[in-house]
Formats: C-alpha cells, sequence, structure tokens
C-alpha cells in the first residue's frame, strides 16, 4: 500500500510537470470518451422514441382492410371496395382463441360544429373496445358501451385536439356537437397520446358507436359494412396464428376459391415498428462503433507519450532499480500514470459527452437519453484503454538494465 | 571474524556480439567492516565492473562473491533489488538525485521501496538529513542546491537504510576541490564516528589520500593493495598530539 500511494504520487507529479504533453494525450481520451457517450445518448433516445411510440399504437395488433376495387383495367388501393362486415370481426373474435378484441371500424371526413366554431376531423364509428387494444384512456367522461351499440346512441368521444379546437376552455363533457348536422351529445374526452410514427396526429379523432356511424353518418352499401377491423392477438407469439387463422377465415366467409385472390388484406404493424426499431439498432450500435474507434486511437496516443516518458526518465528509472525497486514497483508506476491520463480524461469526456448532447439535441431537436450504465461503461473503457496501452511501455521500464539506465545520458 | 566482504577468483567477461571482452580476470580480495577503501585505476581497468558487481547491479562470469555470507549466485532481480535496498547504499559521480523532487523525498526513496511505514520514514530520513548536515535544505529541490550540497543528499540516501557498506562511485569527479574536501571530510567522519564501511572508486590521487586502503587496478587485475600510511601516520598524530 506504501508504495502504491507512493507510486499514485510519483504519476501525478509527473503529469504536472509536462501539463501541455498530459492535457493533450488526454484529449484523445476525452474526445473518445465524449463520443461514445453523445453517440450512446443519440441511439438510445431514437430508440426510446421508437419505443415510446410503439406503445401508443397499442401492442400486438393486426388490421385488416377490405379489399381492393377493379374497374375498367384500373386497380384502385386497398379499402376501396367494401367486403368486411361486422359479422367477419364477430366471426373472428369468437371463432379465433388467438385473438383478444375486434374492434371494427367505419369512418370518415366530417365537419363538426359546436356553437360557433368548427372542425373538420375523422369520425370512426367503432366498438368501445378500440380504447383497450390502444392503451388509450380517458381524461374525462365515460366511454361508450353495448346499449349505445345495440340503440345506436348518438354520444362521442372527443380526441384532445377535437375538444381543444371546439370548446377552447369549456368542459366538453354533456355539450352537444353537430356532426354531419346531427347532434351528439360529448360523453367523454380522451387522453392526450401526440404524434404517430408517420407524424400523424393521433388526438384529432372523434369516436362514436359502429352502429351509430353505419346508420346515422355514413350509411351502409350492404347492412353491417366496415372498411378497417382492428385486431389485438392475445400476445406477439400469437401474431402469426392469428394472421394465418384470420385469412384463412375470411376467404372461407367471403367464398373465395383457391385460386382467387383475397377481397381483403391482413397487416401487422408492430412487425413494422420492430424493424424500425431494428434500425435504431444498428445505427446507435453503428455509431458507438465509430466513436470507440476514436476512443483506441486516443489509447494509441497514450502508448506513444508513456514510450516517450519512459526513454525521457531512463536515468530515474535506473536510479531507482539500484535504490531497490522491484520490476513491480516500476510497472506500477508507469502503470498508474497512464491510468490517471486515462481516467482523468474519461471522466473529463464524460462531462463533455454530457454537455455535448444538450448542445446537439438543442440544436437538432433529437431525442437524446442518457443512462448511467453508458457512462459507467465509458468511464470503465477508458480505464481499461489506460491499463491496455499503458501495459508496454511500463513493462519496458520494469526490465531496464540497471547500469545502462544510469549511464543513460 | 568473518570479513564484511569477500571476493575470490571474481571473473567477468562482458560478450560483444562474437568478441569476448575480459573485464575482471580472477580478483581476489576481502574487506572487513570499518574500512574506508579507495579503488583507484585507468579507465577500462575494470574497477567500474567490479563496483558493479559489488553493489549486486552486475553478475560475475564466475568466481565468488560474498556480502556478509550472501552470494548474489541463483538470485532473481527482484531479489537482487531487495539486496541492494537492504545492505547497499550508492553515491554516484553525477549525484543522480531525481529532478524536481525535494531533498526529503530524494532521501526517502529507498525507504520507500523497503515499505517502511510513513512515521519511521520521517525519523529515519530526519536522521540521516542531520548527518550530512543539510538541515534547512529538506525542502529544497536538486536544482537550488550547489555540487556540494547534491552529493551530501546523495550521500543522506545512500545512508538512510542503514547499509552494510556505502560504494562511491567518483563521488568527487563533478565538484571542485574545496568541496571535495567537504565530502572527504563527511566520508571520514561517517566513517570514524559510525564505523561505516565504504568503498570508493576515484582516479585522484588527491581524494584517494582519505582512504585507509588503496587498491589500484590494472587490466582487470589488482596490482596494489596497501594501507594508507600516510593518513594513518597523520590520524596517529592527531589520536596523540
Amino acid at each position: 500500500m506504501t508504495t502504491f500511494f507512493a507510486s499514485l504520487r510519483i504519476a501525478l507529479r509527473a503529469l504536472t510537470v509536462n501539463k501541455m504533453r498530459s492535457a493533450l494525450t488526454m484529449l484523445g481520451i476525452i474526445i473518445g470518451v465524449g463520443a461514445v457517450i453523445a453517440m450512446i445518448a443519440v441511439g438510445s433516445g431514437a430508440k426510446a422514441r421508437i419505443a415510446e411510440q410503439i406503445a401508443s399504437m397499442g401492442s400486438n395488433i393486426l388490421i385488416i382492410l377490405s379489399g381492393s376495387s377493379t374497374s375498367g383495367g384500373m386497380r384502385f388501393g386497398s379499402g376501396t371496395v367494401p367486403t368486411l362486415t361486422v359479422d367477419d370481426a364477430k366471426a373472428i373474435v369468437n371463432e379465433i382463441p388467438a385473438v383478444r378484441y375486434i374492434a371494427p371500424n367505419l369512418s370518415g371526413v366530417s365537419q363538426v360544429v359546436y356553437g360557433n366554431q368548427n372542425w373538420s376531423t375523422v369520425v370512426n364509428g367503432t366498438y368501445p373496445e378500440v380504447l383497450e387494444i390502444r392503451e388509450w384512456s380517458l381524461d374525462s367522461g365515460r366511454s361508450f358501451g353495448q346499449q349505445d351499440l345495440d340503440g345506436a346512441t348518438k354520444v362521442c368521444l372527443l380526441g384532445k385536439t377535437v375538444a381543444d379546437n371546439l370548446f377552447g376552455g369549456i368542459d366538453p363533457v354533456g355539450q352537444v356537437i353537430r356532426i354531419k348536422k346531427v347532434p351528439f351529445t360529448v360523453i367523454g374526452v380522451l387522453a392526450p397520446k401526440g404524434q404517430s410514427t408517420w407524424g400523424q396526429d393521433q388526438d384529432d379523432t372523434i369516436f362514436v358507436p359502429l352502429t351509430t356511424a353505419q346508420k346515422r353518418l355514413f350509411g351502409m352499401t350492404f347492412p353491417g359494412m366496415v372498411r378497417v377491423i382492428t385486431v389485438q392477438a392475445k400476445g406477439p407469439e400469437y401474431m402469426n396464428e392469428a394472421e394465418t387463422q384470420i385469412t384463412d377465415l375470411l376467404r372461407q366467409r367471403h367464398r373465395i376459391q383457391p385460386n382467387q385472390d383475397n377481397d381483403f388484406s391482413v397487416r401487422n404493424l408492430t412487425e413494422v415498428m420492430s424493424s424500425a426499431e431494428q434500425s435504431a439498432n444498428v445505427m446507435s450500435l453503428l455509431l458507438g462503433a465509430i466513436a470507440s474507434i476514436s476512443l483506441i486511437v486516443g489509447g494509441i496516443g497514450i502508448m506513444n507519450i508513456m514510450l516517450v516518458s519512459v526513454t525521457e526518465r531512463t536515468r530515474e528509472i535506473g536510479i531507482r532499480i539500484a535504490v531497490g525497486a522491484k520490476s513491480r514497483d516500476i510497472l506500477l508506476q508507469f502503470l498508474i500514470e497512464s491510468l490517471v491520463l486515462s481516467m482523468m480524461g474519461g471522466a473529463l469526456g464524460i462531462a463533455i459527452g454530457v454537455a455535448g448532447t444538450f448542445v446537439l439535441s438543442a440544436i437538432t431537436q433529437w431525442p437524446t437519453l442518457f443512462s448511467i450504465q453508458a457512462i459507467l461503461l465509458a468511464f470503465f473503457f477508458s480505464g481499461s484503454v489506460g491499463v491496455f496501452f499503458g501495459f508496454y511501455p511500463a513493462r519496458k521500464a520494469s526490465l531496464l538494465n540497471p547500469i545502462e539506465a544510469l549511464r543513460y545520458e | 571474524m568473518e570479513p564484511l566482504i569477500q571476493v575470490k577468483d571474481l571473473v567477468k567477461v562482458y560478450h560483444l556480439g562474437e568478441v569476448e571482452i575480459p573485464a575482471i580476470q580472477g580478483i581476489s580480495l576481502s574487506i572487513d567492516r570499518s574500512e574506508f577503501v579507495a579503488v583507484m585505476g585507468a579507465s577500462g581497468s575494470g574497477k567500474s565492473t567490479f563496483m558493479n558487481i559489488l553493489g549486486f547491479l552486475d553478475q560475475p562470469t564466475s568466481g565468488q562473491y560474498l556480502l556478509e555470507g550472501i552470494s548474489g549466485e541463483r538470485l532473481s532481480r527482484d531479489e537482487l533489488a531487495e539486496i541492494r535496498n537492504r545492505k547497499i547504499g550508492f553515491i554516484f559521480q553525477g549525484f543522480n538525485l531525481l529532478s524536481r523532487t525535494s531533498t526529503l523525498e530524494n532521501v526517502e526513496l529507498p525507504l520507500i521501496y523497503a515499505q517502511v511505514p510513513a512515521a519511521k520514514r520521517k525519523e529515519m530520513v530526519k536522521k540521516s538529513v542531520s548527518e550530512v548536515g543539510l538541515e534547512g535544505r529538506e525542502h529544497h529541490y536538486p536544482s537550488q542546491l550547489s555540487g556540494g550540497q547534491q552529493q551530501r543528499v546523495a550521500i543522506a540516501r545512500a545512508l538512510v537504510n542503514e547499509p552494510s557498506i556505502l560504494l562511491a562511485d567518483e563521488p568527487t569527479g563533478n565538484l571542485d576541490s574545496k568541496t571535495s574536501e567537504e565530502i572527504m571530510a563527511v566520508f571520514q567522519r561517517l566513517n570514524r564516528d559510525l564505523g561505516i564501511t565504504i568503498i570508493m572508486i576515484t582516479h585522484e590521487p588527491d581524494i584517494a589520500r582519505y582512504a585507509k586502503r588503496k587498491i589500484l587496478f590494472k587490466d582487470g587485475a589488482i596490482v596494489h593493495d596497501e594501507a594508507n600510511v600516510a593518513l594513518a601516520a597523520g590520524m596517529e598524530r592527531e589520536a596523540n598530539p
């Protein structure tokens, strides 16, 4: 222990003697660690935002769209021909055990009016389960229930954006708005959900009972028509099973021959999102790897300076060995010196990395996220760089021949 | 009583590629406790090699060297370091102090490697510094001290571990004659009052005068080994005025 503290003192003194050189050597590590910290913060920020968006969309969701139409050789997109019915939706939830909830949907863009305010938004006729599926809670009021569906009552739930635009500061619950000139009582306001992955405002919406939408708002070309059915599977492991079984069930119900195309399509949104998450992962890994390279370059700088230092101090090493320093004492002395360089560089690098990240995210508006693990890892890594690159020069010093070292000019 | 140093048939050969250079060719001698020996000889006579072997910095090619009955043969690098640390004090021509390091810390150096606890170190350093008369210079750096003072720091460092022998390699080589006399006075006092054994290399007869015994090296062998008659006579005169 005596020698350890003595070595530490010697190392600190040696570093203060050549302040400029020590600072420049440290700079390599500072930049390396700073870059690692900043890049990890940017990478995990991106990942966290994607995870947040996935959560806001609801998990384990399949979306069934009604079929595309063909008219005079021209093919239209999915959902242009209504082929799905409420009965399809009911059959899915009743017959496929992998499915937890369904929310059939018939929607349209309408002008909504309250007093002298008006606003154009998407009105969704659906089941109350849609709130469970999308993990959406109410800020005030209540949701609609089975009796509202059965009676096609004129009640609605407002998204935050609609509520703000129509009502301003007033509490909308209990007020009556007009959708396509039909009066609806507001029974609840949804909690804000923010933007979706593709930048759409999820709060710019109104939910009404499906039956009400069918009978009072959008009309039906055939009974029970819906355009979209949102399905939630029981868990991520049921997704593929649910997708296959839904496809089979709908083909059977729609009497589609084996050689005919589906008149609907099933989309797995989680897959889309997880591939986005994967690319975020790859990005943060890549950023981290590039930053690590600069840390290694910093380590080589330390090794270089330590080799110079050992050569310069050959005589000092000779004196120490002559008066009784063992190889271990000399090794420790130089190892501590490079460790002090790299750890101090690491600590400063963390400070600069954190500060730099704040500046970066302020300028670019990128989401960033610090984790204590990343910071500890960077610090530990900088220490390892010090030991790794300091070892060779230190060992070289510890094996010097004292006679030659004492004679060194 | 067993002599402090016993050297028998000591041979040292250096290999320079294919060429063999004999530095010491069969030396035998013994040195007792409290002797003050001057080793003289032209450069290349093998006296420095001899000192390196005496100081456990180098190993003989053949023959035997015992210090207090201990041989350096078959000892590891670290074991030799320990012997140097405990039993030998080195004094060099160029002082070889650590720069930007205070007197106290320079003197303390061997004690740190001997793992002496801090309180004990302080006490031993203080004693050693006062023995060479450097009180008041404890916190000076070598660059702030004169040559003579620097050599005194080196002597204090060599003494601090209470070694069996002091090995001095041209201790006055970098000093003017007046300072050389001062350093020699310190050597004599240490030898006379504390009974410290000193072996000193020098090529100056004036300096060798201060020793009690003179050994002359030539071509790797001892050609002269005699008591310093003049000095002995002088000391006798001092003792019986």
